[in-house]
């Protein structure tokens, strides 16, 4: 069991309030995913030259200050590191491949959750308040998000292991369900040169989606061949730049409940995550079908 | 009638489904309403009076499971296994229900005004059940008894692995589970039909634009022929 929600903004007046709206979204999944948690919010994009890198460092104590002096020292460029807790979010103008170079030789420690103009990325282990709290997930601002509450089933539980995961910038995918043919998948993903971060069944369907877009495929035909490869039980919540998307499995076996709103669009597996948001007497509420692909724009 | 209110956002779901399985002596003819479900799991489970209870909004899972006597009625939309093995009363969902409503329900009759999700009706023992809207795949899963009515479409697989029970279904059938074939209505069978059509606030629809459904029972015992199918 694990607990997703994602939120939309469709009114631009309530995009600096979007953290305080998903608070009780997420609290409301405690049940459904009591030991991990993690959140992937689309914020006000960084200037055109330059990309966010969310990091992981695994320690509270780790001196982030110093990585930016280092960065800036080693590479003879600008950069900002804005951190909270074990996570921070380094912008700099340097293409990823650079950046990602850097940090692999001098802070092999660290981990790169996501790469993005828009989008920052932290997840940690504890409950969902617990780590909303640590990474001040309330005053988060932005146009739509993505979270998860995770119990996990199949693989250890870890900040690694926690949703979301990424595959490529600015995109995320958060899973509700288990997949039984995770360890083939990955096999065969390796040897077409994709590479792996954990063993968890949920970065074999992302890096799964990630391979499909890299030959060319665009989501929904990504998605659809995902129908025929992933074995198991899911429903899936990706975010992009500009829209949330939403699948569930053939069997309908893992549950999804989505609220449209004229001010919002908002998705969580059950409806009691999405009872609190305001005015949701007037959302149309409604279970979306197996096998279909929703996708909600910006 | 006595109407007792309980307010979920006040009380705890246990202190309002304890009271809920008082004495039925105490509890029959009474009129309870809980506000504020908020989606809450397991409201009103486990009834044994002839209570008549209203909850105002959308319900989590398992809501009137097990229900005997009362009348439940939701009046907004109902999370996985509403009325779940229900052995007699009236539960009526007035927006729509997700997954497994009425599982291996035995008796007493469920309303869904709504549509319903997969595996509706999934090894009904004698439940009456009435869809106003359409039903997901894998509806009437190994099906033992009673009677569903779908004013709408079915999914795919209806009436897989079906022992008895009858199946009226007003739209189209995406397509039938194994075993499962169309039956030709009698007027006891019509009867049936628009008995549960009239109980379910659906006078008007008229029973013979329904076709029906059942086992074709050539599943009740192997027959070497099928070996290729287990």
């Amino acid at each position: 069991m694990c607990g997703i929600v994602g939120l939309l903004i469709k009114n631009p007046k309530m995009r600096d309030s979007i953290g305080e709206l998903m608070m009780p979204m997420l609290i409301g999944m405690t049940e459904r995913g009591p030991d991990s948690a993690g959140m992937a919010m689309f914020t006000a994009p960084v200037a055109s030259d330059s990309r966010k890198f969310s990091l992981f460092s695994g320690t509270s104590d780790f001196n982030w200050t110093k990585l930016g002096h280092d960065f800036e020292k080693h590479l003879s460029v600008k950069a900002t590191v804005e951190p909270k807790e074990n996570h921070a979010i380094l912008t700099t103008s340097l293409e990823p491949s650079t950046v990602k170079m850097w940090l692999k030789e001098h802070y092999p420690q660290l981990h790169l959750l996501s790469v993005g103009q828009l989008m920052d990325i932290y997840k940690d282990v504890g409950t969902p308040a617990e780590v909303a709290e640590r990474y001040d997930f309330k005053n988060f601002k932005g146009t739509h998000l993505v979270g998860h509450t995770r119990m996990a089933t199949e693989s250890a539980i870890t900040p690694a292991h926690a949703h979301p995961f990424t595959a490529g910038e600015d995109w995320c995918l958060v899973h509700n369900g288990s997949l039984s043919n995770a360890h083939s998948l990955r096999r065969k993903l390796e040897k077409e040169g994709i590479n792996f971060e954990t063993d968890n069944d949920t970065e074999a369907a992302c890096r799964f989606l990630q391979w499909r877009m890299r030959e060319g495929d665009d989501l929904k035909t990504a998605l659809n061949a995902g129908f025929e490869e992933l074995d198991g039980f899911y429903t899936l919540l990706m975010g992009t730049s500009t829209e949330l998307a939403l699948v569930r499995d053939p069997y309908g076996c893992k549950p999804a409940i989505i609220a449209e709103h004229d001010d919002y669009v908002a998705i969580a597996s059950e409806f009691r995550s999405l009872a609190h948001l305001p005015d949701i007497k007037n959302a149309k509420v409604f279970e979306p079908s197996p096998k279909e692909m929703y996708v909600w724009k910006l | 009638m006595e109407t007792l209110k309980f307010d979920l956002d006040a009380k705890p779901l246990r202190e309002i489904n304890q009271f809920l399985h008082g004495d039925a002596s105490t509890l029959n003819g009474k009129k309870v309403v809980i506000e504020n479900p908020n989606g809450a799991h397991s409201v009103a489970v486990g009834l044994k009076a002839d209570v008549d209870v209203t909850i105002k909004g959308h319900t989590g899972y398992y809501a009137a499971g097990m229900n005997q006597l009362a009348k439940v009625t939701i009046e907004g939309s109902a999370g996985s296994g509403v009325a779940e093995n229900m052995m007699s009363g009236v539960v009526h969902v007035k927006g729509f229900a997700s997954n497994a409503a009425g599982a291996t329900a035995n008796g007493g009759l469920l309303i869904i005004d709504g549509d319903a999700g997969l595996r509706t009706g999934i090894a009904m023992k004698g439940v009456d059940i009435v869809v106003g809207g359409s039903v997901g795949s894998f509806s009437a899963f190994m099906a033992q008894a009673g009677n569903f009515v779908i004013l709408g479409d079915a999914g795919e697989g209806l009436g897989d692995s079906i022992y008895e029970a009858k199946l009226f279904v007003r739209g189209k059938v995406k397509s039938l589970g194994a075993d499962c074939e169309e039956k030709t209505m009698n007027a006891e069978d019509k009867q049936i039909l628009a008995d549960l059509l009239k109980k379910s606030g659906h006078a008007d629809v008229s029973p013979d634009s329904f076709k029906q459904y059942g086992s074709a029972r050539t599943l009740y015992h192997f027959h070497v022929d099928n070996a290729g199918a287990y």
